[in-house]
């Protein structure tokens, strides 16, 4: 089953489509990263989805319930949790305090608050800090504690902007494994995210994002549709029989540069062996063979510049 | 709407005031030197012979600062209240709970209607336990309670306050600074300063008649200013354009 669903949502302010015609879905359990620069409509789509600004067209569903229907708006809420971009406590109250009073709002009985404040604090390790103000925390502390927040009332869907953004690197690293370990827990996740190495660990797919939804796949898969499959095969020397050899056996593509040779290949396990017997038969000396994998990063500049 | 969600937005507001002093002596620097400061004056003016004759209507203009008083002391609580929340960047994780538009003002405006009326309600008793101390010899009667300062309590200083109230939320809508937001919104009371005023030039009276018909003017501005409050403080209003 689908948790979210969404067909064509666009959103305009005015003259400016800040998100046009976005079309995917997130199945249930499954960890959706959403990537772009900065403007590209990111945080806009996760409002609309957690039904914070309306839509101009489109539809959207959560778990069924209908995005810009007011009567599904509350139950919609109730069941998801928000980390925004700006984690935004109260900085006067205790972490204890600001859970307590999302947990209210949450409509969470009292008991089950009180234990679940206890769960999560102690998950994050902030238990023996829970009556200090926030405003004493560190950002990484502040958004272990909206992380906490956004959980109070077991949602079963969880938006994330930005999560590490602004973070140090050991911080963003205790914020990555906490979003593994509700992966596990099987809550299904939307995270927006400029982190591309962040989004490879954690994300089951990822969509690329810029007003319009350019790709979306598995990280492998967008590699692999981006740049096709490509072998890299060092020679000690390469002279004009080797590349006649080469070319011989048609590559999609291929290319030279010093002495390596980069093949675009549709099979690559079926056809490396053959280039390489040809090089080899006609006398080039073989230094290594490999895969290139040029990365999510790569692959993602690829995609947005090609948008330019 | 539901108003124990609002009562849990505005309870998690009066524990934020607890914390912040400055908010506390807001609302209480004017209801204190209205209540303690004036009756003394008027213990004052009681013992000079010329002077009797006017203190039943100075008591009652004087009675009229609470009117004043309702609609200053939510100022502070108010513009605190919402920009408070601006400046943390609380508004988005408060909007993405269930709780309605409707739930999030009725919890903002009861968390500045309750202290300031209550301080009001408290300054008044004071003044009047005073005034009637220091006048009951001059005057051979308790001057309080009388109708005018039920008018006022019961009926003037909530419409007041109410007004304040919503005022101060479109202004907080406007602005990003607490200090501003204050002194913007503080310009509330002018029209009822002039009242005053007007009153101790003997322009006009307060009499149980004119009262009536300021309580009335009070209301229907109280209605216009609700339907403008409620068109601002729209959920997609405060996230795209609230600066």
């Amino acid at each position: 089953m689908n948790m979210i669903e969404v067909k064509n949502l666009t959103k305009k302010f005015g003259e400016i489509t800040a998100v046009d015609a976005l079309t995917f879905s997130v199945a249930q359990g499954e960890v959706f990263g959403l990537l772009g620069p900065n403007g590209a409509g990111k945080t806009t789509a996760i409002r609309m989805l957690c039904c914070l600004i309306s839509k101009t067209s489109g539809e959207a569903r959560i778990a069924g319930y209908q995005i810009g229907n007011n009567s599904d708006s509350l139950a919609i809420r109730k069941m998801i949790g928000l980390v925004p971009g700006n984690i935004g406590l109260y900085e006067e109250l205790s972490a204890y305090e600001n859970l307590d009073y999302y947990g209210k709002l949450y409509e969470c009985p009292e008991a089950d608050r009180k234990e679940k404040i206890e769960y999560y604090l102690k998950m994050m390790d902030l238990w023996e800090k829970r009556d200090l103000p926030v405003s004493d925390f560190s950002k990484g502390m502040t958004q272990k504690v909206g992380i906490a927040r956004a959980l109070i009332h077991n949602p079963k869907l969880l938006f994330f902007d930005e999560p590490t953004a602004n973070l140090d690197p050991e911080s963003a690293r205790v914020v990555r494994e906490i979003i593994l370990t509700l992966k596990k827990e099987g809550k299904t996740i939307f995270i927006n995210t400029h982190n591309l190495d962040e989004a490879q660990r954690i994300c089951d797919r990822i969509g690329i994002l810029k007003t319009k939804l350019l790709t979306v796949n598995t990280p492998e898969q967008l590699e692999k549709t981006t740049w096709g499959s490509r072998t890299v095969i060092q020679v000690e020397e390469i002279n004009d029989s080797i590349l006649a050899a080469v070319k011989k056996l048609a590559p999609q593509d291929f290319g030279v540069e010093e002495n390596r040779i980069t093949l675009t290949l549709s099979d690559p396990q079926k056809e490396n062996p053959d280039f390489v017997q040809a090089i080899v038969s006609a006398g080039g000396r073989i230094q290594y063979v490999t895969q290139l994998n040029p990365g999510l990063e790569e692959t993602y500049l690829k995609v947005i510049q090609e948008t330019k | 709407m539901r108003l124990s969600k609002a009562w849990i937005i505005a309870s998690k507001d009066f524990k934020t005031f607890t914390k912040r002093k400055n908010i506390l002596y807001t609302l209480l620097y004017f209801e204190g030197g209205v209540s303690i400061g004036l009756p003394f004056l008027i213990r004052y003016l009681s013992t000079k012979a010329n002077s009797v004759a006017a203190l039943p209507q100075l008591i009652d203009a004087f009675s009229f600062l609470y009117v004043i008083g309702a609609a200053l002391a939510p100022v502070g609580i108010a513009s605190y209240s919402l920009i408070g929340e601006k400046v943390q960047k609380s508004l988005e994780p408060l909007l993405a709970t269930p709780t309605t538009d409707e739930e999030i003002l009725a919890g903002k405006s009861i968390a500045a209607f309750l202290p300031a009326m209550g301080v009001t309600f408290l300054g008044a008793l004071i003044f009047m336990v005073l005034v009637d101390l220091f006048t009951h010899n001059v005057l051979n009667s308790l001057y309080f309670p009388n109708w005018n300062i039920v008018i006022i309590l019961f009926i003037q200083a909530p419409l007041a306050c109410l007004l304040s109230v919503g005022y101060n939320v479109l202004v907080s809508s406007r602005m990003n600074d607490v200090r501003s937001a204050q002194q913007l919104g503080s310009l509330i009371i002018l029209p009822l300063g002039a009242v005053y005023l007007m009153s101790e030039l003997k322009v006009m009276s307060l009499t149980t008649g004119n009262m009536w018909i300021m309580a009335a003017i009070l209301l229907v501005v109280d209605g216009i200013l609700f339907y403008l409050v409620k068109a601002t403080f729209r959920r997609e209003e405060i996230l795209t354009k609230w600066k």
